[in-house]
């Protein structure tokens, strides 16, 4: 038997590999396409606790973390976000199988607790600033306001999404490109759980441990 | 040819056509959910507990929170080892890289030059650096 017959052999109904199938569908290219924004979203937010790991200890005499910080907060704010992760992911189930009510309840939960999470970290961030502790006091404390700040500002534009995504569906319905925009929104939402885990890692679990 | 076999997006759940075996897509999510509940309780316990070496916490509170995002990349953004996801997985591979090269090289740079900031002598740095 030479090589070419061994080659004659291979099963010529094998499917095709993803590099020969053709231009892939417009669905994995958007999804792919957000997937590169959030991965260059997640290296801005490496940069930030890069700036906040050099910075805390530099607390100017104010304030450290072990006196600002309340554990019982971050754990509400974690369970928050944890379970409307989860709740997006039930409704990206929703759309998938055209089910409307199933998708407007996973995205209103979704939604309450994103609001949840969002109330409670403004309320610290005011009970901070009336102890003294703005961002002004110390390098420590620019950098906390700047990393939390700014995960908090990326639940705040989730959520204006969700409800714009949510306006889409009422007034589109499923077509195809609102679907590649939830799942694109749904994909943003599950990467800000990634980076609030290394949040409250980071800065409230580690900065509290002596 | 109908039955090409496409790529897949993150945060694409797998079809179930292709793996008969499949756990449904909601038990998918729902395991997801535990296992991270389970990593958080575990390490808020782990840094309010007095009964661990406490030179060891900040280090198991890293390997948590890494094994944490690996849950939710896995469970959440359905990023898996399959051959039909490695663009998705060589962009991750790329972006962890920067981030690795960010945070080490920022962190590691930024305590070097404190250590050279903290001389002994009363004498400038600029006349240090010199000789």
């Amino acid at each position: 038997m030479n090589i070419a017959a061994a080659i004659d052999s291979v099963p010529l109904e094998a499917l095709p590999s993803a590099s020969e199938a053709g231009p892939a569908p417009k669905r994995i290219v958007v999804a792919y396409g957000f997937w590169i924004f959030l991965l260059s979203d997640i290296i801005m937010f490496a940069a930030l606790f890069a700036s906040y790991a050099v910075l805390v200890h530099s607390t100017a005499g104010g304030p450290t973390g072990t006196q600002l910080f309340n554990q019982r907060t971050v754990a509400i704010e974690t369970a928050c976000l944890l379970v409307s992760s989860y709740t997006c992911g039930l409704m990206s189930l929703a759309i998938n199988s055209r089910n409307r009510p199933g998708m407007y309840l996973g995205a209103l939960i979704t939604f309450a607790l994103g609001a949840a999470f969002l109330t409670l970290e403004i309320r610290e961030f005011a009970d901070m600033i009336v102890r003294g502790a703005t961002p002004q006091r110390s390098a420590f404390l620019s950098a906390f306001f700047t990393l939390v700040g700014c995960h908090g500002l990326h639940v705040t534009l989730g959520l204006i999404w969700l409800v714009v995504m949510m306006v889409q569906v009422a007034v589109m319905g499923f077509v195809a490109s609102v679907q590649h925009r939830l799942l694109c929104f749904s994909l943003f939402w599950h990467a800000l759980d990634i980076v609030w885990v290394g949040v409250f890692t980071v800065v409230y679990l580690m900065g509290v441990s002596p | 040819m109908t039955d090409v076999r496409y790529e897949h997006a993150p945060g694409d759940i797998p079809s179930e056509e292709m793996q008969a075996w499949a756990p449904s897509r909601a038990l998918i999510y729902t395991i997801g959910l535990l296992v991270a509940l389970i990593l958080t309780a575990t390490s808020f316990w782990v840094a309010n507990t007095s009964l661990l070496w406490p030179g060891g916490v900040g280090l198991g509170l890293a390997v948590l929170a890494i094994a944490q995002m690996g849950i939710h990349l896995v469970f959440f953004l359905h990023i898996t080892t399959g051959p039909d996801s490695t663009n998705n997985v060589l962009a991750l591979a790329f972006g962890l890289l920067i981030v690795f090269v960010v945070v080490a090289g920022t962190m590691w740079i930024t305590a070097d030059m404190n250590a050279n900031m903290m001389m002994s002598s009363g004498e400038p740095m600029s006349m240090r650096m010199q000789r």
